[in-house]
C-alpha cells in the first residue's frame, strides 16, 4: 500500500500526486515510469514519474484522466492509499554532454520531460524547453521548466498563452531561424506531436529522441502488449524503451495500437461516471 | 450435469475375459456445454468412496517404479496405501514430506508422463490414477485438517533472498523456513504464485488453492514482498550488500514471450499467450467490467501451439465466447506436447484442432486488424534432435484460415531483467542461467542460486518445484560451510 501524502489539482481532469514510495524513489532515474495498480478490481497501467524527493522518500504522479483508471485514481484524495506500485521500470534516459539540447513536451507529457531536463543540464549541456497545450489553463509545469532550462518557449493551439501554434513551429523556429546548432531533441507528448517533432528534425538529421506511453500489462517484458516496431525491428516499449530513436519509430502502427481497448474503456468509462 | 469421463467405459471387454477387476475410477466434472460458458475448475474431484475404491487398485509393488517416476520422489504407496486405511490426513503427512504443493500438482503434473506412466498396474490395465488420489488428499486435508506447524529448526538469522513466487520459489521457500533460515520471496507482479496465477488459467487450477498454499508458508514465517522487480529496484548485488542477503535463490521462469517472426505479428488481435492468459487469469478480465483490465471476445480465435499453455490459451478463447477456437500445431496430434487429459478436455469443448499446418502470415484488415491468417500444410519427415518427427512444409499447400485473433503460445524463453543486471552471472546462449548440477544449482556468482524454467528453459511446475527443494537443501549447505568459515 502505497500512501498519497499530497494532492495537487492542476486542472479539471490533470492532478498530481505526491505518493510515499522510499525504495521508488531511491532508484529512480530520469525517464522511468512505475505501473500502478488503485485496488483489488483494478487494471495495470503505467505512469512516468514527474519528481522524486529522496529526503523525504517520494515520487510524484502526474496524469490526465482519460478513462476508468485514471478516473478512480482522481477521485482518490491525500491520505489515501494506492494498493500497488511497481517500479521504477524502463531503461533510464541516457544522459551525457551533447551540447544543446532541445527539450520538447506536450500535454501533461512536460511532466516526465521535467527530471530529464534536470539531468541534461546537469550534465553540462545547455536545454532550450519548449512546452505546449490546447490552452493557457492546462499548461502544465512552467516554473520548474523555466527554472530548470536555459530557455523556455511555450506554444499554446488557441494562442491563449505564448507563441500560437504548436511546439513544431517554435522548434523550426529554433533551426531555420535562428540558426541553433541542436545536438539532441527529446520529445515527450501525445503520439501525433512526438510524430511531427520527429518530421521536422529528419531532414536535418538531429538525433530525436521520444518517450513511448504505450498499453502495457506487466511492465517487466513478460506480455508484450507493449510491442512496438523500432527501424523494423519488434521492441518492448516496458524494458527496451520507453525512450527510442524516434526516426526509427512506427508512429502508425503504435497509433493503431493504443486504440486495441477503446471500445470497452467506453464501457468502463460509463460505468464509472454513473457509480 | 455431470458427465462420466470416457475411461469408464473403456474396461468393459476386459472385464468378460480376465477375472472381475476394479476398473481406473472416472473423475467426474462440469459438462462441457456448461463448463465452456464459466472459468470454474472442470474436475469435481474423487468422493470419498471413489478415492477409496481407486485406492485400492495399487498393488502395493515391492519395488515401486511410481517413486522413480516422480521427480520430487513422493512415497506413492504408502499414501495410497492410507487412503485405503482411511486415514486420509496420514496419507496427507505422507506427500507432504516431499512435495509442499499437492492440491497444485495433483491438478497440473502430467502424471501420464511420470508415475502413472511407469505403474505397474498399467501394464495390464490402466494405470492406478495417482494423480486424482493425490489431488483428493490435498483437498480432503484443506477441508477437514488443522494447520500443522512442521518440525522448525532453531532460527539461524541468515537471510536468504527468493526471486520470483512460482512453484520453485515456493517450494525453496517452504524448505529453507523449516532450515531456520530467514526467508523472502520477491515477486515482480502484485500477487504471489508466479505462473500458478498468471498463465494456469482458473478452471485448470483455482487460485483460492494457490493463495492458500502461499497463505500456509507465510504461516510458517516466510515473507512476501510483492511489486518488487529484482534488476530494477533493487539489483542482485545490492540484495547481497546493502540489505545483508546471504544467498539468492533465482527463480524468476521463463518470462519472456515468443513470436514466430512472420509478417503481420504487431496486428491489433495478436497476443502472446503470456498476455493472453495474464489478463484473463491475473488481471480476471473475463469479469470485466466488474474487474478493469479489458479482454476482447472474439468469436473466432487461433492459437498458435500443441502444449499445455496451448490448450489454456484456446480453451479460455472458447469461454469468452469463441464459436470457432482452433489450435494450429506444425506437428501431429501425436507429438502434441500437451497434458492428454488437457487435449481431450479441448476437445470435448469444442476446439478445432488443425494439425501438421504452419501459420506463414497474419493478414490484416485496412485498420490494422486481424482478418484471417495464412498456413501452409505440414508433413513429418525425418527426427530432429527431439525425437521428433520434423515438420516440413507440403509446396503449394497455402490456405487461409477466417479469424479475428492469434494467441501465440510457442514457448516462452528467459527473461533477460536480472542476468542482465548481475554482471558475474553467467548465461547461456538462449539466457538461461548457467548452474553446476540441477540437484545444487550453484551459479558462477558465490551465493546465488537459480533453478526451474531460468535454468531449464520453459517446461513444468513439477519440475521447477523439485529444484526449488533440491536447492534449498544446497543453500542450506552453503550457508552452513560460510559460517565456519569455508
Amino acid at each position: 500500500m502505497y500512501e498519497i501524502v499530497e494532492k495537487k489539482v492542476w486542472f479539471n481532469e490533470i492532478k498530481e500526486f505526491k505518493i510515499k514510495a522510499p525504495l521508488i524513489a531511491e532508484k529512480q532515474k530520469a525517464g522511468q515510469f512505475v505501473i500502478i495498480r488503485i485496488n483489488e478490481n483494478g487494471e495495470r497501467i503505467p505512469l512516468t514519474i514527474a519528481h522524486k524527493d529522496l529526503d523525504n522518500g517520494t515520487i510524484n504522479l502526474l496524469f490526465q484522466e482519460v478513462g476508468k483508471t485514471t478516473m478512480d485514481l482522481g477521485r482518490l484524495n491525500k491520505g489515501d492509499f494506492i494498493m500497488d506500485i511497481s517500479g521504477p521500470l524502463g531503461t533510464p534516459t541516457h544522459i551525457e554532454r551533447y551540447g544543446i539540447v532541445v527539450c520538447i513536451g506536450g500535454g501533461i507529457g512536460v511532466a516526465p520531460l521535467h527530471p530529464i531536463v534536470r539531468a541534461m543540464k546537469s550534465a553540462g549541456n545547455n536545454v532550450i524547453s519548449i512546452i505546449g497545450a490546447r490552452t493557457k489553463g492546462i499548461l502544465i509545469y512552467e516554473d520548474l521548466m523555466r527554472a530548470t532550462s536555459n530557455e523556455l518557449l511555450i506554444t499554446t493551439d488557441d494562442g491563449s498563452y505564448g507563441r500560437h501554434g504548436f511546439v513544431t513551429d517554435e522548434l523550426k523556429n529554433l533551426i531555420d531561424v535562428r540558426k541553433i546548432p541542436i545536438n539532441l531533441v527529446v520529445a515527450i507528448g501525445p503520439p501525433i506531436m512526438m510524430k511531427m517533432v520527429c518530421r521536422v528534425t529528419e531532414p536535418y538529421k538531429i538525433k530525436t529522441i521520444v518517450s513511448l506511453n504505450t498499453i502495457m500489462v506487466d511492465g517487466t517484458g513478460m506480455c508484450g502488449a507493449c510491442r512496438v516496431s523500432v527501424g523494423g525491428r519488434t521492441r518492448f516499449v516496458c524494458v527496451d524503451g520507453p525512450e527510442f530513436d524516434g526516426h526509427q519509430v512506427d508512429f502508425d502502427e503504435m497509433i493503431q495500437r493504443q486504440r486495441q481497448y477503446l471500445t470497452e474503456e467506453k464501457i468502463a468509462v460509463e460505468r464509472c461516471k454513473h457509480k | 450435469m455431470t458427465s462420466p469421463n470416457e475411461e469408464e467405459k473403456r474396461p468393459e471387454n476386459e472385464k468378460k475375459e480376465k477375472r472381475p477387476k476394479i476398473p481406473r475410477q472416472p473423475m467426474h466434472g462440469q459438462d462441457p456445454a456448461v463448463r465452456i460458458r464459466n472459468f470454474d475448475e472442470v474436475p469435481y474431484g474423487y468422493t470419498d468412496e471413489l478415492a477409496k475404491l481407486e485406492s485400492s487398485r495399487c498393488i502395493q509393488c515391492k519395488k515401486p517404479f511410481c517413486i522413480e517416476g516422480c521427480p520430487v520422489r513422493i512415497d506413492i504407496p504408502l499414501f495410497i496405501k492410507k487412503i485405503k486405511e482411511g486415514d486420509i490426513l496420514e496419507a496427507a503427512r505422507v506427500i507432504k514430506r516431499d512435495n509442499c504443493l499437492p492440491a497444485i500438482c495433483g491438478r497440473v503434473c502430467p502424471q501420464e508422463d511420470q508415475c502413472e506412466k511407469v505403474c505397474i498396474v498399467g501394464k495390464k490395465e490402466e494405470s492406478v490414477a495417482i494423480g486424482r488420489l493425490e489431488r483428493y488428499v490435498a483437498d480432503y486435508e484443506a477441508k477437514h485438517g488443522r494447520f500443522e506447524m512442521p518440525e522448525m529448526a532453531p532460527k539461524t538469522g541468515r537471510k536468504v533472498a527468493i526471486v520470483g513466487s512460482g512453484p520453485g520459489g515456493l517450494a525453496c521457500a517452504g524448505e529453507l523456513i523449516k532450515m531456520g533460515h530467514d526467508v523472502t520471496v520477491f515477486e515482480a507482479l502484485h500477487k504471489p504464485g508466479g505462473v500458478l496465477v498468471y498463465g494456469i488459467p482458473e478452471f485448470r487450477l483455482p487460485k483460492a488453492i494457490v493463495q492458500r498454499e502461499v497463505d500456509y508458508l507465510a504461516n510458517l514465517g516466510v515473507k512476501f514482498m510483492m511489486n518488487f522487480v529484482v534488476g530494477k529496484i533493487r539489483t542482485v548485488d545490492e540484495l547481497m550488500e546493502k540489505d545483508g542477503y546471504e544467498a539468492i535463490f533465482l527463480a524468476n521462469g521463463a518470462g519472456l514471450p515468443i513470436f514466430m517472426n512472420i509478417p503481420g505479428e504487431n496486428l491489433n488481435g495478436v497476443y502472446s499467450a503470456n498476455e493472453y492468459l495474464t489478463r484473463s487469469n491475473l488481471m480476471k478480465a473475463y469479469k470485466f467490467p466488474d474487474y478493469d483490465t479489458p479482454i476482447k471476445r472474439w468469436k473466432n480465435v487461433a492459437v498458435i501451439g500443441g502444449g499445455n499453455v496451448a490448450m489454456d490459451g484456446v480453451r479460455t478463447a472458447r469461454r469468452l465466447g469463441a464459436d470457432n477456437a482452433y489450435i494450429i500445431y506444425r506437428r501431429s496430434h501425436n507429438e502434441m506436447p500437451a497434458r492428454k487429459e488437457e487435449i481431450e478436455h479441448a476437445e470435448e469443448e469444442g476446439i478445432q484442432f488443425r494439425m501438421l499446418t504452419n501459420p506463414i502470415r497474419i493478414l490484416g484488415n485496412k485498420d490494422g486488424w486481424v482478418r484471417g491468417i495464412e498456413c501452409i500444410k505440414m508433413e513429418l519427415g525425418e527426427p530432429d534432435e527431439s525425437g521428433r518427427r520434423r515438420p516440413v512444409p507440403i509446396k503449394g499447400s497455402e490456405f487461409e484460415i477466417e479469424i479475428d485473433a492469434v494467441v501465440m503460445a510457442i514457448g516462452s524463453g528467459s527473461n533477460p531483467l536480472v542476468a542482465s543486471t548481475t554482471p558475474d552471472l553467467k548465461v547461456n546462449k538462449w539466457g538461461n542461467i548457467i548452474v553446476d548440477r540441477e540437484k545444487t544449482g550453484r551459479t558462477s556468482k558465490k551465493g546465488v542460486f537459480a533453478g526451474g524454467d531460468i535454468v531449464t528453459g520453459a517446461a513444468t511446475v513439477i519440475l521447477a518445484m523439485g529444484a526449488g527443494r533440491n536447492v534449498a537443501g544446497a543453500i542450506n549447505e552453503y550457508l552452513v560451510y560460510k559460517a565456519i568459515g569455508w
